[in-house]
């Protein structure tokens, strides 16, 4: 209980420090690039709506700092996060409904495939200490994960779309195609999210596979693992069920803690393929400075982190009981 | 000064690890070949990288030996010139992140308390929130950011692991007999800290150097690929922006927007590979185990 007071705890306190930077970043910009934006609003919509992007920008305000800083979370907490710019005159949250479903199956599934397959081989690598896998994947994947995402997306969209035509380049799926449910839109759909997720697979995995080694090497050599061998129980058993369930944990907590590294890196696949997620849209959002839809991106992002982070917690700690005590 | 003769004597401590460890001597090789490139670029630019004077869009040949871009700029003479820019990113970020994972891990752990509490929620807060979603709001209201601008957002983003993990390994050595025995004779803290406690982890702080200079060359190329950098700088972030907006791939000229991006793989790679040496130097139970059977035999 006290561990669970603990997490929610943490978790109130970084997303109220995202909040707070999110307030305080176009205040602290010299000469406040907002109000330019602004300009192109006034007489177009409310003067209710108009003021709460005041307040959220710090422009016109006579307001003390600590009442606009009040009113903007208030704001926030009725889900009111103003205007797009660029899509005027949707709001902002209706926007980003637009792009959230492709960015949670597309990051979300790679993140998740990554992280499996990633762990069951760092695991086989370490079991089989000195073999092959042990000796070619931890120093491949140092170096793969140390390409550029964005790059690694040129680079597969060169060969696998342009020169080996075998995939389409770019988007989520075909131009002229009419989002529907039938088998050749999911196919097409399906087609259009192998290179994305190839890119974010292959350069996400080098780290679950590095950490879950090293955490497996440490737990091969305990006594347990001794036992469970001298009872003479199948290797593959004590690979998996005894070694690889304790190895994970610390692997876990890693998974919350790289979430954010991935989550960055896929902004830019996002951006690469054209892929219509909230990473593209954050960063056409930044082209058309549409800040208010930028912010709102921002704090999306970050709270889809915490609450991820959050979540892996309370499964480390469902699964770990020495986690739940002291520090 | 004494922690400079310590980060010394440890740094030549490492070599014979390094040396004998084939990749750490790939990355260690890599990396000096780019230093040199950066230290004289006009040696190694046989063109103004930025000069419009050839035939746009040429292949391969010996005046181009990576071809021309589309606004007939040299593409191999940008990819030396670029150099710099990382390496000065690379080393600057990864100093300025190095120095506060030490300051903020090590404080926390050595004066513990309410002290370590707050810096530990900090640390953990700022090392939670996305970072580059944050570094792309924070540069989008700057239009361009300029070298130093751009070090500075990375810093500030950038630290919090290393000091994470510093914390840790100074929690372990706290309590360890050499430190209370410093602490008996009436050794100041400063003393405690720099002479005693910080050397044995300096291994630990070289692997957090080499990881903060990855970060940040990684998101300096990144923030220059979608154009949030300077676009008129000579890096090779910017050669892949220009490279993506005039559609090299599709237009032919793969070689423009591939280079760059081999020669960031290439220093990333070469960061990544010291660190992973480092790691083993750390923590000597991931090392290889046909090397760790022989050190034992031969000692």
């Amino acid at each position: 209980m006290k561990f669970l007071v603990r997490r929610v705890g943490f978790l109130l306190a970084a997303l109220w420090a995202a909040v707070t930077v999110n307030f305080f970043i176009p205040r602290l910009m010299p000469g406040n690039p907002a109000e330019a934006m602004m300009a192109t609003f006034r007489g177009h919509v409310n003067p209710a709506a108009l003021h709460a992007l005041e307040v959220a920008f710090g422009i016109n305000t006579k307001e003390s700092l600590l009442s606009a800083y009040v009113q903007y979370l208030g704001n926030l907490l009725h889900g009111n996060f103003g205007i797009s710019t660029s899509s005027f005159p949707d709001p902002v949250t209706t926007v980003i409904a637009r792009g959230l479903p492709w960015s949670l199956g597309l990051v979300g599934l790679s993140t998740v495939l990554g992280f499996v397959i990633g762990t069951s081989l760092g695991a086989l690598a370490a079991w089989r200490r000195g073999g092959w896998l042990d000796n070619v994947l931890p120093p491949v994947f140092v170096i793969i994960s140390a390409f550029p995402y964005f790059w690694v997306g040129l680079l597969s969209i060169w060969l696998f779309a342009l020169t080996l035509n075998w995939l389409p380049i770019i988007g989520a799926f075909n131009a002229t195609a009419v989002p529907n449910w039938s088998w050749s839109f999911v196919h097409d759909v399906l087609m259009h999210a192998i290179l994305p997720s190839f890119t974010i697979l292959v350069t996400s995995i080098g780290g679950w596979i590095l950490t879950m080694r090293n955490n497996m090497i440490t737990v091969v050599a305990e006594d347990y693992v001794k036992m469970a061998r001298a009872k003479g129980l199948r290797p593959r058993r004590i690979l998996w069920q005894y070694a690889g369930r304790n190895a994970l944990l610390p692997n876990l907590t890693g998974f919350a803690m790289s979430l954010g590294f991935v989550i960055s890196g896929a902004i830019l696949v996002e951006y690469v393929f054209n892929y219509p997620g909230v990473g593209f849209m954050l960063l056409q959002a930044v082209q058309s400075q549409d800040y208010p839809l930028m912010q709102a991106l921002f704090l999306l992002i970050t709270v889809a982190v915490l609450l991820a982070i959050f979540i892996s917690d309370i499964a480390t700690a469902l699964l770990d009981p020495r986690t739940r005590g002291g520090k | 000064m004494t922690v400079l003769r310590q980060l010394g004597s440890v740094l030549a401590n490492s070599w014979p690890f390094i040396r004998r460890d084939k990749k750490a001597m790939v990355g260690a090789f890599i990396l000096f070949a780019l230093l040199v490139i950066s230290a004289f670029p006009s040696f190694f630019t046989p063109d103004d990288p930025a000069a419009e004077i050839y035939n746009p869009g040429m292949g391969l040949s010996w005046a181009h030996p990576l071809g021309t871009t589309s606004f007939g700029q040299d593409v191999f003479s940008q990819l030396m010139a670029g150099t710099r820019q990382s390496m000065m990113i690379a080393m600057v970020v990864g100093f300025f992140c190095t120095i506060l994972s030490v300051v903020i891990g090590i404080s926390a752990a050595y004066l513990g308390g309410l002290v370590d509490d707050a810096l530990s929620l900090f640390t953990d807060v700022v090392l939670v929130i996305p970072t580059f979603p944050l570094i792309i709001v924070i540069t989008a209201y700057l239009k361009s950011a300029s070298f130093w601008l751009m070090v500075f957002v990375l810093v500030i983003t950038g630290w919090s692991y290393g000091a994470r993990q510093l914390r840790v390994q100074a929690l372990s050595l706290r309590n360890r007999d050499y430190l209370l025995a410093a602490r008996a004779r009436g050794e100041s803290a400063w003393y405690v800290i720099a002479v005693e406690l910080i050397p044995p982890m300096t291994s630990l702080i070289v692997a957090n150097f080499l990881g903060a200079a990855l970060y940040a060359v990684l998101a300096e190329s990144g923030l220059q690929f979608v154009g949030l950098g300077n676009i008129n700088a000579e890096s090779w972030g910017t050669m892949l922006y220009w490279a993506q907006n005039n559609e090299a791939l599709t237009t032919g000229l793969p070689l423009w927007a591939l280079a760059p991006g081999i020669a960031i793989a290439l220093l990333g790679s070469a960061l990544a590979l010291l660190n992973y040496a480092f790691d083993e130097i750390a923590n000597p139970a991931l090392r290889p185990v046909g090397r760790r059977r022989r050190a034992t035999v031969a000692s």
